[in-house]
């Protein structure tokens, strides 16, 4: 599966500037990895020690926040988006 | 200009950014706090000094992360704190005041943060202010703007109540209804930051400062009680922001010197059930905050996913308050109870509050002995729809103009009603 993931500006440094990338898997885990081997030190801003997403990173699926899907394991579909975005207060 | 800030700090991790329109860490994604050189405050604020200043959040500018000689101000704060003996003896507690945050030029305590956030973004250069919100922040950001001439883009999900709506869009700048919830409205903003980086979006890229200025409700509440904290404060919780600020108030008012003695005070969070995972998480006894799909009359609150939740919890946790979440039927009779006990108007997020303070009262989470205060932090006017169909929402009656149909409609003796007087003959 072919994916757009959308890059926050404070991670576009490890794209070169980048907004938008293109990668390859069959769940959101598998296409953020495949995020970080193209373009290294994704991992480490996105993945806590164990592994799972820090907790004020969000992350959604054709703008469904993953936590509502089954998260990292969530399937996805040939040419869906991913965004990835800070967590924000408000009101 | 003055200001005691030193630098920018990530929450999570510690590392340190300047002063400048970030808001969160760009290694972990942690929220920013400003930080202050509080030796440098001790030295220069004085009770005196923050008397003699204006009736407004200003007045505490040495505590404030921008000073500026003439700031974005419609006179947010320094709203009437309030002794509430008649909702106390219902509730069977003490010392029961509200802090009427009704009183905000636009209604709520949302004046508060946005005259710190737009002040700070005018001083960087920013000339559009925007943000995400579910109402009161609309209001006061588009009030704000005006007042300070920079254009405003404003973003609301769809289902406002309409007041709110009207509210924002009378100040002229442009207001966009998205097709979501809070939480999508939210989203979109802050993919709308990296894309629009000369935009000042309050609750994304100002927020470091904007969340700042809800420390001055904690200032104001120690100021009113002759400079005492009070032993208990009970928080509404949206984002979870205020809740944190207003921790951060006290603490702050007493490690500069300004109480007698050491703050003590437990703070209690209040949210609707039809939004509650930081009272759910609290009441599981978890760090886990899973979000919600909120649905709730409370919209001032409907976030499902709080940012600021875990440190709510870590504030609520550490100064022994509690937490509770309340339906929509016991917001609506709150707004109700506030009303006819103290002549004080609430939205359905003070209803939140005023109910949360009866379900902890009642359970003893909330003592006879402590001094209290609850935030009612925006006005009724601006959440009719949640009372147009309670009892007690519409007119006691509808008669025709005649003293029959007016005594038919009414079942006082004229007589008790009478004013006390001596009598004239004996």
């Amino acid at each position: 599966m072919s994916l757009t993931v959308r890059i926050p500006t404070q991670l576009r440094t490890l794209t070169g500037g980048a907004g938008e990338v293109e990668v390859d898997g069959a769940t959101v885990g598998e296409a953020l990895k495949a995020l970080d081997a193209a373009n290294p030190g994704f991992a480490d801003r996105l993945f806590d020690e164990s592994g799972s997403l820090r907790r004020f990173v969000n992350v959604f699926l054709a703008d469904e926040d993953v936590r509502f899907l089954d998260g990292l394991a969530t399937p996805v579909a040939d040419g869906q988006t991913l965004s990835i975005v800070p967590a924000v207060a408000g009101g | 200009m003055v200001d005691f800030v030193t630098g920018l700090r990530c929450r999570e991790c510690a590392r340190t950014f300047p002063a400048e329109a970030l808001h969160v860490c760009d290694y972990c994604f942690g929220p920013l706090e400003v930080a202050y050189d509080y030796e440098r405050i001790a030295g220069a604020v004085t009770r005196a000094r923050i008397e003699s200043g204006p009736r407004s959040i200003w007045r505490y500018r040495d505590l404030l992360p921008v000073d500026d000689e003439k700031p974005v101000d419609l006179g947010a704060g320094f709203t009437p704190l309030v002794r509430a003996d008649r909702l106390a003896a219902e509730l069977g507690l003490g010392e029961l005041w509200i802090k009427d945050d009704t009183a905000n030029p636009t209604g709520s305590f949302k004046d508060r943060v946005v005259s710190v956030a737009l002040t700070k973004a005018r001083q960087l250069g920013f000339k559009v202010a925007a943000c995400a919100s579910t109402g009161n922040l609309a209001n006061s950001v588009a009030a704000h703007a005006a007042r300070a001439g920079l254009d405003s883009v404003v973003l609301i999900p769809h289902d406002l109540e309409a007041a709110k709506v009207t509210m924002t869009a009378v100040y002229g700048g442009t207001v966009i209804a998205v097709e979501g919830t809070y939480d999508d409205v939210n989203r979109l903003c802050a993919e709308l930051t990296s894309e629009r980086p000369g935009w000042a979006f309050v609750n994304v890229n100002v927020r470091t400062y904007y969340a700042e200025g809800s420390k001055t409700l904690a200032f104001e509440i120690a100021e009113q009680l002759g400079w005492q904290a009070p032993d208990h404060v009970v928080v509404p919780i949206g984002s979870g922001s205020q809740l944190t600020k207003v921790a951060k108030g006290f603490a702050e008012l007493g490690k500069v010197g300004l109480l007698d003695e050491e703050p003590a005070v437990r703070i209690s969070g209040a949210q609707a059930e039809g939004c509650s995972p930081v009272a759910t998480a609290f009441l599981e006894g978890t760090d886990a905050i899973r979000p919600v799909k909120p649905k709730t009359i409370a919209k001032s609150l409907a976030i499902g996913n709080p940012a600021d939740g875990w440190y709510a919890l870590e504030v609520m946790r550490q100064s022994g308050g509690s937490c509770a979440a309340v339906t929509d039927g016991e917001v609506v009779e709150a707004i109700g109870l506030l009303a006819r006990t103290e002549g004080i108007f609430a939205e359905t997020a003070g209803g939140v509050t005023i109910a949360t303070l009866c379900k902890l009262a009642a359970s003893g989470a909330i003592r006879p002995d402590e001094r209290v205060v609850a935030l009612v932090t925006g006005h009724g006017l601006k959440t009719v729809e949640a009372l147009r169909d309670a009892p007690g929402g519409g007119p006691t009656a509808t008669i025709a103009p005649t003293l029959a149909a007016f005594d038919a409609a009414i079942d006082f003796d004229p007589a008790a009603e009478a004013p006390e007087r001596e009598e004239a003959t004996r």
